[in-house]
């Protein structure tokens, strides 16, 4: 174009920009256009099951997606006749202990695995982390069976204990910690400081974001994990909010009840969307940084 | 400090102490339990006796009899070879499209990314109440002007739309990866080739997707393994119906173990399963670690 210009020739380089200008803007435009269109088809089965939560019960095969009239009853029913307050709470004790217990066992063990040499230390790393690649469904025939000879069916320690200590919880705080420079642990044993005073007082500083992130993955992990709290647990009142929801949608069987299934699940779904959206840059760190190894 | 108690002695002790419970975790809740599924695998096992009968292979010459465990391994292949491809050239083309535009990039990320951290069963059942017969999905279908159609109760219908539902859930997390991958290459060689003529198509295919390489390989294998562990929708969506259209190896597995309490059969079926999942971790292994040059 340069050269054309430079020829005098001035007819090409007027015509040819200005398509080429008008070209990427149509493309652009498609662009949005497609990425709008997608992104209803996303949010579109959360705003029907909000739209059905909210529809009095004569109303629900009404196909309005704003209803005309709104009621705030089915989220009273749901935490009045049914149990699903006492699933939230069960939910929410399982999943804060695991929470917890994860993050200090991945950020030990993480920390261990990246900034010390010893013994059998790569034969370690491999058995935990080659633990990742049996499925589940291997292990709860196993689990099932330990628990009722322990006596832990139907006990909230009976659908913790699978995953007090996550393997992927310590290779990703291995990921991290592994950027945490050697001089300043070193630095830290020449001043006479204990290995425990410095797991706790150098390394878990630097490396709270990434606790943090760790915490708010298994937390979502957790609150949503369906297998085995369906299996282990029995008592209706003791269930988690996944399975407290399966186990109400099949105990309702007439099709007025899908209101109160809908608001099961607007009250299950919306506080994760909360917490997604508060804590957006921690989660997308910590997938983009596991997710890419 | 005392002084024979030396430094270095002090790290050994901080060092084994610490691994000391996370090691007894991993043999006592994972390995032991998986070579006792192998076992138990071996033998005939009734959840309600405590006899165990040794039957070598038996259980897995009656799984591949058995028409019911056929049926859900083709299913599951279903899952796969659908779910994986469709999974991917989604979250690809979305990636692609996010890559292209700055303004808004974060809110569309966002939105495409929310299934992701719903919880699968409320999100299932979401879409069962669409998915009903007299639900929105048919509506619609009729106000364009086509039949309403069986749906979740059609045998060839259901498990696509199963599917659907996995991928419209897993789709965010596979833009965000593909995302990650896209940012990752150098700008300046997706320049060079624009300054050699090349136009977006030609730049896609000969400058993206082999950088992308690892990504994809990385994404294929997860896909899969995921796929092929396909449960909680299909428990939820379908239980498996109708007339078994949509039973999966893993609902199979729930239903051998914990409503006919058939534990030696099930434990067979999941060290079918878990050779599946080996074969492609040690495939990704050997994928991954071949050297990628630029």
């Amino acid at each position: 174009m340069v050269k054309y210009a430079a020829r005098g020739d001035r007819s090409i380089v007027e015509e040819t920009r200005p398509v080429a200008v008008i070209g990427s803007r149509i493309l652009t435009w498609l662009n949005y256009v497609m990425l709008t269109g997608g992104a209803v088809v996303m949010l579109f089965p959360f705003v029907w099951m909000i739209a059905t939560s909210l529809k009095y019960t004569e109303d629900t095969f009404t196909l309005q997606l704003i209803p005309s009239r709104v009621t705030w009853q089915h989220y009273v029913d749901l935490f009045g006749s049914t149990a699903f307050g006492n699933w939230a709470l069960n939910s929410f004790i399982v999943a804060a202990i695991t929470t917890v217990s994860v993050s200090f066992f991945g950020t030990l063990v993480g920390y261990i695995l990246a900034k010390f040499t010893f013994a059998g230390k790569a034969f370690i790393f491999t058995v935990i982390l080659s633990t990742l690649m049996i499925p589940t469904e291997m292990l709860i025939i196993p689990w099932y069976f330990m628990s009722a000879q322990l006596g832990w069916v139907d006990s909230y320690w009976g659908v913790l204990f699978p995953g007090v200590i996550s393997a992927f919880g310590i290779f990703m705080m291995k990921q991290f910690m592994d950027s945490v420079p050697q001089d300043l642990l070193d630095a830290a044993r020449i001043d006479g400081m204990g290995e425990w005073g410095i797991f706790q007082r150098v390394v878990l500083p630097l490396v709270r974001p990434a606790i943090a992130t760790l915490c708010i993955l298994t937390f979502l992990g957790n609150w949503n994990s369906f297998i085995w709290p369906l299996i282990i647990i029995q008592s209706p009142e003791l269930l988690t909010i996944p399975v407290g929801l399966a186990f109400l949608s099949s105990e309702l069987k007439d099709s007025s009840s899908w209101v109160l299934i809908m608001t099961g699940a607007a009250v299950s779904v919306l506080p994760l969307i909360a917490v997604f959206l508060v804590f957006q840059k921690q989660i997308v760190r910590g997938i983009a940084m596991t997710g890419m190894k | 400090m005392n002084p024979w108690f030396s430094v270095k002695k002090q790290k050994y002790v901080f060092i084994y102490s610490c691994l000391l419970i996370p090691l007894l975790f991993f043999a006592a809740i994972r390995l032991l339990p998986m070579l006792y599924s192998f076992y138990v695998g071996f033998h005939e096992w009734d959840l309600l006796s405590s006899e165990q009968t040794l039957v070598g292979m038996d259980n897995y010459t009656a799984l591949f009899k058995d028409d019911v465990f056929v049926q859900s391994l083709s299913n599951t292949a279903v899952y796969v070879l659908v779910g994986v491809p469709g999974q991917m050239a989604l979250g690809l083309t979305i990636a692609l499209l996010l890559h292209r535009i700055i303004r808004w990039r974060t809110l569309f990320r966002t939105i495409y990314f929310i299934p992701f951290v719903t919880s699968v069963v409320a999100v299932s059942w979401v879409f069962r109440w669409m998915l009903m017969p007299n639900g929105i999905v048919n509506h619609m279908l009729i106000s364009i002007g086509v039949d309403p159609q069986l749906l979740l109760g059609s045998p060839t219908q259901a498990i696509y739309l199963v599917i659907a539902a996995m991928i419209w859930q897993g789709i965010g997390f596979q833009m965000l990866i593909f995302l990650t991958g896209l940012q990752q290459i150098p700008r300046m060689y997706v320049d060079a080739a624009s300054i050699d003529g090349a136009n977006a198509w030609q730049r896609f295919v000969h400058i993206s997707l082999p950088l992308l390489r690892p990504v994809l390989v990385f994404s294929v294998i997860i896909g899969s393994i995921d796929y092929l562990q396909s449960f909680t929708q299909v428990m939820n969506m379908t239980t498996g119906g109708p007339l078994n259209s949509t039973i999966s190896v893993v609902l199979y597995i729930y239903e051998l173990a914990f409503k006919q309490f058939n534990l030696g059969l099930a434990s067979a079926a999941t060290v079918i399963l878990f050779g599946f999942i080996l074969l492609l971790s040690l495939l990704q292994l050997k994928l991954l670690n071949r050297k990628m040059d630029y």
